[in-house]
């Protein structure tokens, strides 16, 4: 029987670097500038931590590549990876370690340093685990993995190509809203629903406004026993629940999958719903980050994660269910979309965007949300068919 | 003689390049129709397997024990192209397989080879294929006449469609189109040297050798599919050889063009698909020497009329946008590097996985049937462990389930990629790339095939694999 981490650890320290294309710094800064943030908004020192979990796709490897920039005093560190679900997990470690009793305060760090590539978009990566490597993977992108969603979705659910844009264009430009408000985004502008609709293509039916950016970034977290928290600070918020789920890799293969809903993130909801007590989200939560790589993303997840109906996102979204002012604001951050996607640093960066709108620190006042006590943290990686999903609820203790 | 022709099938790229685009990147006379150019993902192997299996059907392909290919242009110059063919269509490993290489007159060559191994008893079926891709030089005559297809046949001793009544070859130390191993491009001589000194006098001489030996009349022959290099001097032979017009099989100059070693199989194709019961045809292909065949269709020539062969392969077309497109399909500039990084090739992938690579196999579970690819050893359905036969899907049609059009597919030449995920007719899924992109014709739910293609060429070797593709014709 799965016990549960609810209210067993805290977070009493977060960081988040500025997200963009940052020229001038390398993994080593990005890593440095969110730990530092994190520590001294904990009020903790580098000796003070027991163990590290060090998350990142592709910009290091081993735990060495945590404990080098910051200088680690032969202390536990634990690389781990999940593609864009690296966030997640990254958070989960050092939780499940200190509920354990093993730790009292623990460091969490994700990075990513996207843009040393030389090129634009994402770089293509060796998927040795994948059968048929190296041809199987030809010519594949994430906009292209997802876009067979949206193409899927639509098809299901008769939506006209027009109608199904409109739909992704609608989370874009709320996306494009918060994000433009938020100081440390890396796509500040806001759009409009037609800006959207006749952006260039990136993989039909997905245009340019419909992806989120390549960026640089890191994201930190100091966490330590809850009954400990009281001694750094008041407003600290508490891990409620942790799910991860990863698929078999079957959507690929099995032709029942049908691409318009995503049960990696309904096994990782579920785990997590359970630990939290919680029955119905959607009145539930307060708020929600969601993994928004691409629009449609968001719109399948919304219906993955219990948000809403399976097939009725797009009455959610033309209500305005999801904006600031509705019923369960989501990606109140700007969301990958807006603020950017630095891989293993997502997962962290989201659960940074509910500690501070509970603490009433959002940086820009017009985007504070009132009232929050719960929130969900999802986190995604892989594609469509091959998902590996962790989904974090924090709240007040 | 009892060895005959069994089957036919014939392909034709999907791509036409018209004439009028040439005249309008290099000025001069504009010249009316097209001809066929292979896709970016297809070389005269691939060529060749599409035209072996519109050959072979759904005849039980364990009872094919030789393959001979054809070709000027194989990828492989040192290592066996044939074997490559033969594990592309999933043949049987007990059976030879031969190269006809270098030679125009490679196919017909090859041919009287599959005859007498089935006369002498030593092969009972023989694939034969020719198939090439010949590159012309930029802003020369050759561009505008060298066109890409495959022919296949196949050769038994029963179920004859067409019997063989007789041939004749001879050989001829001469060059007329020539590449040697450090040329990129065809090279010729002087075309009224070559015409009058070398190609009138041996054709003659096949079709007069031919005629004497077997006491025939020209006049007997329904149809004559006889080699030139371009319409000019095709035309020219006809009238020499005093052959009625409705005699001449048409060489399809302004559609397909001159096909190199599958150009005269070609034409024997279109002649068989027009065929009656009883007509006799003649091919007539020359280059190092010549040769010629006498051939009588039987009444069996009505079963095989379900062949994509030349007509409904010549009727699915793309035209080709321009020559930009064209010169990136043969690769014939220096290209901007592409700073992505590349795909990888893995010979030990190739090897341990070659059963659904090239093969174009996927698994079937023993305890619950489901057939999934790639293979799997744990079935995705059942969890059976390690109970699971390879099942071919290649040969497998299916419906578009969904997709997407990817303007920025990584290391793709020809963008968009499409992305597709197709759900296979008896089971299983297939999840990759599509090419033939008819754009406009996209749906989910449209009728799906597979092709064999290339892919990459990284590791220094060519990196072949099943693409989909909407059913062709």
């Amino acid at each position: 029987m799965p016990g549960t981490i609810k209210d067993k650890v805290a977070i009493i320290g977060m960081g988040c670097t500025q997200f963009g294309e940052l020229w001038d710094k390398d993994v080593d800064d990005l890593i440095i500038e969110a730990t530092y943030e994190a520590l001294e908004d904990a009020g903790v020192e580098i000796k003070d931590i027991e163990a590290a979990w060090f998350g990142t796709m592709a910009s290091g490897v081993t735990g060495a590549a945590l404990a080098a920039p910051l200088k680690l005093n032969y202390i536990p560190v634990t690389h781990v990876e999940n593609a864009c679900g690296t966030g997640a997990e990254t958070l989960r470690g050092p939780a499940f370690a200190i509920a354990a009793g093993v730790y009292d305060i623990c460091l969490s760090v994700g990075v990513e340093k996207m843009k040393d590539t030389g090129y634009g978009g994402l770089h293509t990566l060796r998927l040795q685990s994948d059968k048929w490597h190296p041809i199987y993977v030809g010519g594949g992108t994430g906009p292209g993995r997802y876009a067979l969603a949206a193409t899927r979705y639509f098809s299901k659910y008769g939506l006209s190509p027009e109608e199904g844009k409109r739909m992704l264009a609608k989370i874009s430009v709320k996306s494009h809203h918060n994000g433009a408000r938020n100081p440390k985004a890396h796509l500040r502008i806001e759009v409009t629903e037609e800006q959207v609709i006749n952006a260039p293509m990136i993989a039909w039916p997905l245009g340019l406004y419909d992806c989120c950016g390549v960026t640089d970034g890191a994201s930190a977290a100091v966490l330590c026993r809850a009954d400990m928290a009281k001694n750094f600070r008041d407003d600290y918020i508490t891990i409620k629940g942790s799910g991860i789920s990863v698929g078999p890799s079957w959507g690929k293969q099995k032709e029942d999958y049908d691409y318009t809903f995503w049960p990696e993130t309904e096994a990782a909801c579920k785990q997590a719903y359970e630990m939290a007590g919680i029955k119905n989200p959607r009145k539930e939560l307060d708020m929600a980050e969601l993994h928004d790589c691409f629009s449609i993303a968001e719109a399948i997840a919304t219906e993955s994660a219990g948000i809403s109906e399976r097939g009725r996102v797009k009455e959610d979204v033309d209500a305005g269910v999801f904006t600031q002012e509705g019923e369960i604001p989501i990606n109140i951050s700007g969301g990958l979309k807006s603020f950017g996607h630095p891989i293993g640093a997502s997962g962290g960066r989201e659960v940074y965007e509910f500690y501070k709108q509970f603490q009433g620190k959002a940086e820009d006042p017009s985007r504070q949300l009132k009232n929050v006590r719960l929130g969900l943290a999802h986190n995604q990686g892989g594609h469509p068919g091959r998902f590996q999903c962790g989904v974090t609820i924090i709240g007040a203790p | 003689m009892t060895a005959g022709i069994v089957s036919y099938g014939a392909y034709i790229p999907i791509y036409r390049l018209s004439q009028a685009e040439l005249a309008k990147v290099w000025g001069g006379r504009e010249r009316p129709g097209e001809k066929a150019v292979a896709n970016v993902d297809e070389d005269s192997i691939t060529m060749a397997v599409e035209a072996a299996l519109d050959c072979i059907g759904n005849m039980d392909r364990n009872l094919i024990d030789r393959v001979y290919f054809a070709s000027t242009t194989a990828p492989y110059t040192e290592k066996q192209n044939a074997s490559l063919v033969a594990a592309a269509l999933d043949l049987r490993n007990d059976i030879m397989t031969l190269d006809s290489a270098n030679s125009l007159r490679g196919g017909t060559i090859a041919l009287q080879a599959a005859l007498d191994a089935v006369n002498a008893g030593s092969a009972k079926k023989v694939l034969v294929v020719a198939s090439d891709c010949r590159v012309p030089p930029p802003d020369s005559a050759f561009e505008s006449v060298l066109g890409d297809g495959a022919a296949a046949f196949l050769i038994g001793d029963s179920d004859i469609i067409a019997e063989i009544e007789g041939s004749y070859m001879t050989s001829s130390e001469n060059l007329s189109v020539w590449r040697r191993r450090s040329d990129t491009y065809v090279q010729t001589w002087e075309d009224r040297f070559i015409k009058e000194a070398i190609y009138t006098p041996q054709l003659e001489d096949a079709v007069s050798g031919l005629l004497k030996k077997y006491n025939v009349n020209l006049a007997d022959f329904a149809k004559v599919a006889f080699y030139g290099s371009n319409a000019r001097e095709h035309a020219a032979s006809a009238r020499a050889l005093k052959l009625d017009k409705t005699q001449v099989q048409n060489p399809l100059f302004d559609k397909v063009g001159n096909t190199g070693s599958a150009f005269v199989p070609m034409m024997l194709v279109g002649a068989l698909e027009e065929a009656k019961p009883g007509d006799k045809i003649l091919t007539v292909n020359f280059s190092d020497g010549a040769d010629a065949y006498a051939l009588k269709t039987t009444a069996g020539i009505e079963g095989v009329k379900d062949k994509r062969g030349i007509k409904r392969h010549l009727d699915s077309k793309l035209m080709l946008p321009n020559y930009g497109r064209y010169i990136h399909y043969r690769d014939l500039m220096e290209w901007e590097v592409n700073r992505m990084h590349p795909l990888e090739g893995s010979l030990n992938i190739i090897w341990r996985e070659s059963k659904a690579i090239i093969r174009g196999n996927g698994t079937r579970c023993r305890k619950c049937g489901h057939v999934q690819l790639p293979p799997q050893r744990i079935c995705m359905w059942c969890q059976a462990k390690d109970e699971f036969d390879y099942v071919r899907v290649s040969d497998k049609q299916g419906e578009l389930f969904t997709y997407s059009i990817d303007e920025r597919g990584a290391g793709v030449i020809d963008l968009p990629n499409v992305l597709s995920v197709i759900n296979l007719d008896g089971g299983g899924r297939y999840y990759g790339q599509m090419t033939d992109k008819v754009l406009d014709k996209l749906g989910v739910g449209i009728r799906m095939e597979f092709t064999f293609r290339k892919f990459h060429e990284q590791g220094g070797f060519v990196n072949y694999f099943w693409k989909s593709r909407p059913i062709r014709c």
